[in-house]
């Protein structure tokens, strides 16, 4: 979608405009990239304390089997996924991706066992594609998206203070628990899980009412509103994949070192190995290693290498190994940090890489994820 | 004299040498800086060829040569703190120094009316 069409807005559009929002398009949606605090201080606010970022374009998807029974949705969903789906306890949740038959990434979500249904969290700039994926190959379920509802992110290390005033049993939930919870007296369903590397929720609050909650979370003195610009350098800093720059359906979950989110069911020798678009290639990586790896990045000197910037062995620019798929200032970091693709031949913490930017070729070292020290609350 | 550029550049002139900066709009239009890349002493800059990049978590930005000219001094503290370029755009963080090739081309720059009007 180009920036002249109609975009959509996100129930929580008129706040932002009212808080000094700087908006750009963004997934087809208009949305905030930076309040006035500036993206800089968005970062190091919710390091600090708590931020509150809308995240209403993605997409929240119920799916249900008509029989009613969750193993059977479970087991639906997972012949897309190489996740174990029916071992997700009642109120867990989990990090997934949908493969292709060539075993590339489709997309990434996060999927939950909400009893006798899945939800499902799926990127905006995928949402059509996912649930046309979905109803063409869950036939025995409903799949429905959930527009009439908003999506938070509450994340830093205040996050739980700050939710607490309007829930004081939110301190008993630890990461990747799912709760539905009455809010200002409407239901909302919470993740203690995002995308920050900190502690935070994720609260699904009807449309109508999510204006009125998200200024409740804003009144707390701990609690900013952050924008999307602050969102990308806090999830890169905490080694997290953004769908499109860092994994697509030309990067496989092994190529993209997100082997730790297929459980052992769906591997070789468990209960339910393979079954899933792809899984020859994926259990062969698992098995035998990949050609090349996502790696984090840290540039020696102080210039940010952002993405598709070219990596070469050498600093003449001879031998091309690979490109950077994500790269920033990370403020919590006070520097240049970055992910990318690189031959495991080069993908050892400590090997020099030289990146190519403006014509000069800049020294970077293969590093381990994540350049912070996450605090979620396991 | 103080000249503007439509690239939201400043130039302060004295005897044929302009001092380049850029403005306190476009500062705080790009945001919190983080990295800035001046040019080398002696660089032979043409007329809206780039002359330096500046840099915001967000992206990387061009700033163009506003004249041709060679650059006879860079001001290194905006490359030890780019915080310099927020906090006093026009002032202390100016970028480089230019020997104008011909010093009337600056005559046909923006006056700071001019400027103030373009940005509105």
């Amino acid at each position: 979608m180009d920036d002249q069409s109609v975009l959509h807005t996100t129930p929580l559009h008129a706040l932002h405009l009212s808080l000094g929002a700087k908006m750009v398009p963004f997934a087809g949606y208009d949305m905030p990239v930076q309040y006035p605090l500036g993206v800089m201080k968005e970062h190091l606010h919710t390091r600090a304390a708590a931020g509150l970022f809308d995240v209403s374009h993605m997409g929240q998807v119920i799916v249900k089997a008509k029989s009613g029974s969750y193993e059977d949705a479970a087991l639906a969903l997972e012949k897309l996924v190489p996740v174990d789906i029916l071992g997700l306890k009642e109120g867990r949740q989990r990090y997934g991706f949908f493969t292709d038959a060539n075993g590339g990434i489709l997309d990434d979500l996060m999927i939950t066992n909400r009893g006798d249904h899945l939800l499902v969290v799926v990127n905006a700039a995928c949402k059509d594609a996912d649930l046309a994926h979905m109803k063409a190959n869950l036939p025995n379920c409903d799949v429905t998206l959930l527009d009439d509802r908003a999506l938070v992110a509450l994340q830093g290390p205040r996050s739980q203070a700050v939710l607490a005033e309007l829930w004081a049993g939110v301190s008993g939930m630890k990461f990747m628990d799912v709760r539905e919870v009455p809010l200002h007296d409407v239901p909302c369903i919470i993740s203690r899980s995002g995308y920050s590397g900190e502690d935070g929720f994720e609260i699904s609050i009807p449309a109508d009412k999510a204006e009125e909650i998200a200024k409740a979370l804003l009144g707390h003195p701990d609690c900013e509103a952050i924008g999307l610009g602050a969102r990308d350098s806090l999830r890169l800093e905490a080694g997290l994949c953004l769908y499109g720059n860092d994994i697509d359906a030309t990067t496989s979950p092994i190529e993209a070192s997100l082997e730790w989110a297929i459980q052992k069911a769906r591997k070789a020798g468990g209960d339910r190995e393979g079954g899933f678009p792809g899984a020859e290639r994926i259990l062969g990586e698992l098995a035998n290693g990949t050609t090349r790896r996502r790696v984090g990045l840290k540039p020696e000197g102080k210039a940010p290498v952002r993405s598709h910037a070219k990596l070469y062995a050498d600093a003449e620019g001879k031998t091309e190994l690979g490109e950077v798929t994500s790269g920033t200032f990370g403020p919590s970091v006070e520097g240049p940090v970055a992910m990318g693709y690189l031959p495991v031949s080069h993908a050892s913490a400590g090997t020099t890489v030289y990146a190519e930017v403006r014509g000069k070729y800049l020294p970077m070292t293969v590093a381990a994820l994540p350049f912070i020290t996450p605090t979620y609350k396991r | 004299m103080l000249k503007f550029t439509a690239e939201h550049e400043w130039l302060k002139l004295e005897d044929g040498v302009a001092t380049v900066g850029i403005t306190a709009h476009a500062a705080e239009q790009l945001g919190d800086l983080v990295f800035v890349e001046l040019p080398e002493v002696g660089a032979e800059l043409t007329k809206d060829g780039n002359a330096a990049t500046v840099e915001s978590v967000k992206a990387a930005s061009d700033v163009y040569a506003p004249l041709d000219g060679e650059v006879t001094e860079v001001n290194q503290a905006i490359v030890d703190d780019p915080s310099l370029v927020n906090s006093d755009p026009q002032g202390a963080a100016w970028f480089f120094k230019l020997k104008l090739k011909n010093a009337a081309d600056a005559d046909a720059l923006m006056d700071e009316a001019a400027y103030k009007d373009l940005i509105g």
